[in-house]
């Protein structure tokens, strides 16, 4: 809402040309989402603060913005703190109102726009996800001095903790183009928010902003993914991916590159775990049960050994990117023979699960309510009963073994559970005596000599 | 020539081009009931002679004569059916579907033919072809009987086509105007002393006669119905065999039938007999050969008598305008009111795969279970220890020649009466379970719920709502929630429905008031309501037992405690704290024993419709994400952006009153925090919690609808008195529109709940289901919310006057819509629950209001 930029520069004032504005008046500009204001609190030869408001009304906002909200109404559409942060809006205000000094043009004083003097930036709400580190992170290698105040949720409740609220003043001898570009990327990439849709001219607009410091900057590429909001598939260009990644992005968000590799990998060994287990079977018909966008599939679809391959999975969203990665709209009527997917529930009987070779649950299990696996049970092994099942889950005793993974927590914020080897090894047990099976459990992954391997499999096989 | 044909029929008409079948099927038959083969030729390619699309065709008549049939209406097949192969077709289709199929021959003379084709302008069809077809016709009429053709009609000259009549004939099995009272009794098997005992308890007189073989008149019986009552007993057959006296049980049974007083249907032993009596050589095993030494005691007259009686048996009856079906051995849905051999079979002696048991015994498929049907069906052929409905079915063979009992069901009361077996006359093959199972069977046979059951586009049928249509998408979205995140949908037997505020008031800085809210009921004729204060927490239905074998006994749960709380949208309460669950679990449940709820209420469980505090309990996210962080930014914010303006304004700076506005805003961001600060406590142990239940839901066999509120109110704070650091009593107003004084005392009480931070009232017709003037349903309940509270809904800035202007223009029809219609849902629910419906029933309405809830409309309505 607030941004005040200050110098002590002499003559002071001169910051009123830098910004093409007079310092003795109240000036508005009116711009779609609400109002900028500048004023100047401070105007003297030594020292000259300018300060940018931003007046967004919520209620206005919806009217204007409702189209933005992908159809669905939520109560955080009415009531939130975009009017009272730094966020996209004030950085799109910043080249509304500033544009000229953002481009490093200043009529007046053409050299002085081009000369660094010392200069104060104030944010007195800016929203900074991952705390004072990632704050500093962001602005010290640009040189800055940060000094930052975190305020509580509420003071009331002391135990709700810290908002993810900064006030921040930012010092440096800098080029005020410098500052205001420096703000202009980084406040958003803060906030991890945007108001807008975005499109590739966000790259574009990144580029221009950040061409020259940004490509020098140590957290570029945690800067980049933070702008683009995380999409991941923008950075590559590649539109067709959405949501499901987005969201998966969000909770590894903290965690380091380097784990965030070694769990695309685990994931991989555990696919390819599985696909040779399948392989093995001598399964002609495959069911993917709980088959997310699609990995699993893709990996079977080059072996001619399986001629039926469904997927099912219970989110319609996550469906049709899967459809859309397999390119299964516009497939040969062969392929679409082969291989379709189809919305259902492991907890409800369903014929359509009759009549298959073998069956996967990669990572699926874990995702329901323990009480819940009870029907998953029946309908699986006691209906369906494919001759083989394989079945993967965590194995909750590696988790100490993650660097930073708080004690009792889970790997993924949907996971009810994470077995230990024995739980796991029981459930199995459980399931083969009531419905004549047998199954032998596999370590997935690297094995830890304590805790064992960080992912484990169960292999059924029908008696 | 008079024609009868069964109602429920598939006609051909045989005969060759020219022979005046078109003519003859629209002089007798309704158009949509011909399907012609031209026609379908013409639908597939825009001509009506086109031979070379006729495979194309014929799959078309056939589809639409299968749906027809399907659905129990007569088609007759116009085309030609001069050829063997299309007969057959025909054959097969009246078999899949159990319909008689009915042949009427168009045998006209050749010359009459060809003339009369040549006669038409619109088509013409060579002399060759029609000769051709002709000849085909040759002795086909002696073959028609082999095929399968089950009527056959046969007409030679135009003049026998034009004196014909045809007539409809009902279906034998067609018993659909009479109602009943009936009482059905199951397999007799010759216990005549238990048979007449049991008449004698069910209220029937039986009187012996002296005479005993005067046949014209009686078998040597009379029987009267219970005194004042027309009742009227059904056999669900299996008189013979086994027992003591089946000879006996023949005289009374067919005397009752000559009498009118008993409708019969066949067993397997009664057609064995009959076949024994017509002299086939059957095996004089299970019980026969001692029917058969019984009946030898009786004059040959007798036996002549029996065999035109059971001769005369039909399958099944279809009573009470498709409401009860009765059948020896149980029908399928699709088989009931038809007639095939099939069907016929499948009464006798049910579904069986060839396996046999244990015992030799043949295994049989359990038809039942996978009833879905709406009429009732009585049946018996397999001996149960204790007749349990499933599926709308009931087996009351309750195995009397077995040492078992006799047992009847009276209709429409669905009440068992029944007399002990004297002895056991017959040593059972298959020894009877000892222990009764854990669950019931209808408990057993819910465990899984079917996809199908609730996928897709669906139409509910209510009580309060004839039709509530859920549809594709919303089913599509709720089965994720309900997948993901509901508990168990044994336990999950009810969803609050939505609800909607008054209308906006017309007061400037209002939003809500009561005195709209008054209006719409006032309005709609209602004339008293009770006006609840609305806690402001979480709603929360409980599902509360007795014990844990309650809950297994009526829920069908186990190991998972003696209750569960849960949310408007089916999810867990305490998703990871069954401690702390079973704990609030315990406390409820003393309360209510300490109150002599169990006692009073004769049930050993109870549902809650109730408001559980604090908010933060259950909203914790919410807040913390959302308005705590809007009061956290708001108070960073505005104190920097004021102090900037006003050391602008010590400058000299023209601020255009924007320092005033900013004070203001600054004050509405205090109000703000203000508003939920009073709905938030921190939450440490079970102390903490607060309980409102307000609505008394259900108990054993009672859904609690037909009581209004102030009985509700009245019930709740008895068992509120017994804990009331934990259980919080609703305090209530009554208003009567006649009485002014209680309309401005109630407006009063609003008010002043409202200025203490409250977050206002509920407000709802005194009758639980309100009487409605006119087809729409009342709305439960309105909320009328306060002008503070609504600050946390609307933004902290809301009653700024541009703001208000702008809110007020809100719509509230589909809120209300969507509040009928989940209000009706939850009623079926529960009414289903307690008349132990199948699951399915129950879980249909239940997921319909979470798939309306994925509607989108503005939440803060």
């Amino acid at each position: 809402m607030l941004l005040s930029i200050s110098t002590t520069y002499q003559p002071a004032t001169d910051l009123g040309y830098l910004l093409g504005k007079h310092p003795g008046r109240f000036q508005s500009k009116e711009l779609p989402f609400g109002n900028a204001h500048v004023f100047f609190p401070e105007a003297s030869d030594k020292v000259c603060t300018a300060s940018l408001l931003l007046e967004l009304n919520p209620v206005e906002l919806l009217k204007s913005g409702s189209n933005n909200f992908d159809g669905g109404f939520q109560l955080e559409h009415f009531v939130n703190d975009r009017p009272y942060v730094a966020s996209s809006f004030l950085t799109t205000a910043i080249s509304k109102v500033f544009g000229s000094a953002l481009n490093g043009n200043c009529k007046e004083r053409p050299e002085l726009a081009e000369t660094p003097i010392p200069l104060v930036a104030e944010l007195p709400c800016l929203p900074v996800r991952g705390g004072e580190a990632v704050l500093r992170r962001f602005f010290e290698p640009l040189g800055y001095e940060v000094e930052a105040t975190q305020h509580p949720l509420d003071e009331q409740f002391p135990n709700w903790g810290s908002s993810a609220y900064f006030s921040v003043r930012l010092r440096q001898n800098i080029q005020l183009q410098h500052l205001l570009s420096h703000l202009f990327v980084l406040i958003p990439a803060l906030d991890h928010n945007k108001h807008y849709y975005m499109g590739k001219e966000e790259i574009e607009k990144l580029l221009e902003k950040g061409g020259d410091w940004l490509k020098q900057h140590p957290e570029q590429e945690f800067i980049t993914r933070r702008y683009l909001k995380n999409r991941g598939a923008l950075a590559k260009e590649a539109l067709s991916r959405l949501v499901v990644e987005d969201e998966q992005a969000e909770e590894e968000e903290t965690v380091d590159m380097k784990e965030r590799v070694e769990k695309t990998k685990l994931h991989d060994i555990r696919l390819r775990a599985v696909v040779e287990q399948l392989k093995a079977s001598g399964a002609r018909s495959v069911l993917d049960l709980g088959c997310g966008e699609g990995k699993l599939i893709r990996l079977l679809m080059p072996h001619g050994q399986f001629d039926k391959i469904r997927g099912m999975d219970i989110s319609l969203r996550t469906l049709q990117i899967a459809q859309r990665r397999l390119n299964l709209s516009d497939a040969s009527p062969a392929m679409k023979e082969r291989i379709a997917l189809f919305q259902g529930s492991l907890t409800y009987r369903d014929a359509r699960l009759d009549g298959f070779d073998a069956a996967a649950l990669v990572e699926v299990i874990e995702h329901l309510d323990e009480a819940r696996l009870d029907a998953l049970q029946k309908v699986l092994f006691g209906h369906a009963r494919p001759s083989t099942v394989v079945i993967t889950t965590p194995n909750g005793e590696y988790n100490v073994l993650f660097e930073g993974m708080p004690e009792g927590k889970f790997r993924h914020s949907d996971h009810r559970f994470e077995w230990t080897r024995s739980q796991f090894r029981a459930w199995c047990d459980k399931v083969c005596e009531a419905h004549g099976y047998q199954a032998e459990v596999l370590p997935l992954g690297d094995e830890d000599e304590t805790h064992g391997a960080p992912s484990q499999m169960a292999v059924f096989q029908r008696v | 020539m008079q024609i009868q044909i069964p109602e429920l029929s598939l006609i051909a008409l045989v005969g060759p081009s020219g022979a005046g079948k078109s003519s003859f099927a629209k002089r007798h038959f309704l158009p949509t009931e011909v399907v012609s083969s031209d026609y379908c030729r013409a639908l597939v390619s825009d001509d009506e002679l086109n031979q070379s699309v006729s495979s194309e065709a014929f799959d078309l008549l056939h589809y639409i004569i299968a749906k027809r049939l399907k659905l129990g209406k007569l088609a007759v097949v116009d085309a030609t059916n001069v050829q063997a192969e299309a007969r057959k077709s025909l054959i097969a289709l009246a078999k899949e579907h159990h319909v008689l199929p009915v042949a009427i021959v168009l045998d006209l003379p050749l010359r009459t033919c060809i003339d009369r084709n040549a006669a038409r302008t619109d088509r013409n069809i060579s002399g060759k072809v029609i000769q051709h077809q002709h000849r085909e016709m040759r002795g086909i009429i002696a073959r028609l009987k082999k095929e399968g053709f089950r009527q056959i009609f046969v007409l030679r000259n135009a003049e026998e086509v034009e004196a014909v009549a045809v007539s409809r004939t009902k279906m034998w099995n067609d018993k659909k105007h009479e109602s009943g009272p009936f009482d059905i009794i199951g397999d007799v098997h010759g216990c005549f002393l238990e048979l007449k005992e049991l008449l004698g308890k069910l209220g029937y007189k039986v009187t012996k006669h002296k005479e005993r073989n005067l046949f014209d008149k009686h078998f040597g019986y009379s029987v009267t119905p219970p005194i004042g009552s027309n009742r009227k007993v059904v056999f669900v057959g299996d008189f013979v065999d086994r027992g003591p006296a089946s000879n006996e049980v023949l005289r009374l049974v067919m005397s009752m039938a000559k009498q009118g007083t008993a409708i019969c249907v066949p067993g397997n032993h009664d057609d064995k007999l009959n076949r024994k009596i017509g002299g086939s050589d059957v095996q004089m095993r299970h019980g026969l050969e001692q029917t058969w030494q019984q009946l030898a005691t009786e004059p040959p007259e007798f036996l002549k008598e029996v065999r035109k009686f059971l001769e005369a048996l039909i399958s099944h009856y279809v009573f009470d305008n498709g409401r009860l079906v009765v059948a020896h051995a149980g029908l399928r849905e699709e088989m009931q009111g038809r007639a095939s051999a099939e069907v016929r079979s499948f009464c006798l002696y049910g579904e069986t795969t060839g396996e046999a048991d244990e015992f030799g015994l043949p295994v049989r498929y359990n038809w039942a279970k996978e009833y879905r049907g709406r009429a009732v069906v009585v049946y018996g052929h397999t001996p149960v220890l204790q007749p349990e409905w499933l599926n709308n079915t009931i087996d009351i063979d309750t195995g009397c020649v077995f040492g078992g009992q006799l047992t009847a069901l009276r209709y429409p009361e669905r009440e068992l009466v029944s007399v002990p077996a004297k002895e056991v006359y017959y040593e059972p093959t298959r020894p009877f379970e000892a222990q009764a199972p854990l669950l019931s069977l209808q408990q057993e046979n819910d465990d899984l719920l079917h996809l199908e059951d609730v996928l897709g586009k669906r139409h509910i049928s209510t009580r309060l709502i004839k039709n509530v249509l859920i549809r594709e998408e919303n089913a599509t979205a709720a089965l994720e929630v309900m997948s993901r995140f509901a508990i168990n949908p044994k336990w999950l037997v009810y969803l609050p429905p939505t609800m909607s505020p008054g209308e906006t008031s017309v007061q400037p800085d209002h939003l809500e008031r009561p005195e709209e809210v008054f209006d719409y009921f006032k309005k709609i004729g209602i004339r008293q309501v009770i006006c609840e204060e609305k806690h402001m927490g979480s709603r929360a239905v409980v599902a509360i037992c007795k014990d844990e074998a309650a809950a297994l006994g009526r829920f069908g749960v186990q190991n998972e405690g003696i209750g569960k709380v849960w949310t408007r949208t089916g999810r867990s309460f305490f998703p990871e704290d069954n401690a702390l669950e079973s704990a609030f679990l315990q406390r409820f449940c003393k309360a209510l024993s300490n109150a002599d709820f169990w006692e009073k209420h004769q049930t050993e469980w109870a549902l809650f419709d109730c408001e559980l505090m604090p908010w933060s309990a259950k909203a914790q996210g919410l807040i913390t994400n959302q308005y705590a962080a809007v009061g956290a930014s708001a108070k960073a914010a505005l104190p920097a952006v004021l102090s900037a303006m006003k050391a602008a304004e010590a400058r000299g700076v023209e601020m255009n009153g924007f320092v005033n506005s900013y004070g203001e805003r600054l004050a509405m961001a205090g109000q703000f925090v203000e508003s939920y600060r009073r709905y938030c406590w921190e939450v440490a142990s079970l102390d903490d919690y607060r309980l409102a239940p307000f609505h008394l839901l259900a108990t054993e066999d009672k859904a609690h609808f037909d009581k209004n509120h102030v009985w509700h109110m009245e019930e709740i704070h008895a068992i509120c008195n017994q804990d009331p650091g934990f259980l919080l009593a609703t305090p209530y107003r009554l208003v009567d529109f006649e009485a002014p004084e209680t309309v401005t005392a109630a407006i009063e009480w609003w008010e002043a709940l409202t200025a203490n931070g409250g977050e206002g009232m509920v407000v709802k017709p005194l009758d639980f289901i309100a009487n409605r003037e006119s087809e729409k349903l009342v709305q439960p309940a309105l909320k009328c919310r306060g002008r503070e509270y609504l600050r946390i809904i609307y933004g902290p800035e809301y009653t700024l006057p541009r703001n208000l202007s702008l809110l007020k223009k809100r719509s509230l029809g589909q809120k209300r819509s969507m509040a009928s219609r989940e209000f009706a849902l939850g009623v079926e629910a529960l009414e289903r629950f307690v008349q132990k419906e199948p699951l399915r029933r129950v879980h249909e309405c239940v997921f319909g209001v979470l798939a309306m809830e994925t509607e989108g409309v503005d939440p803060r309505l």
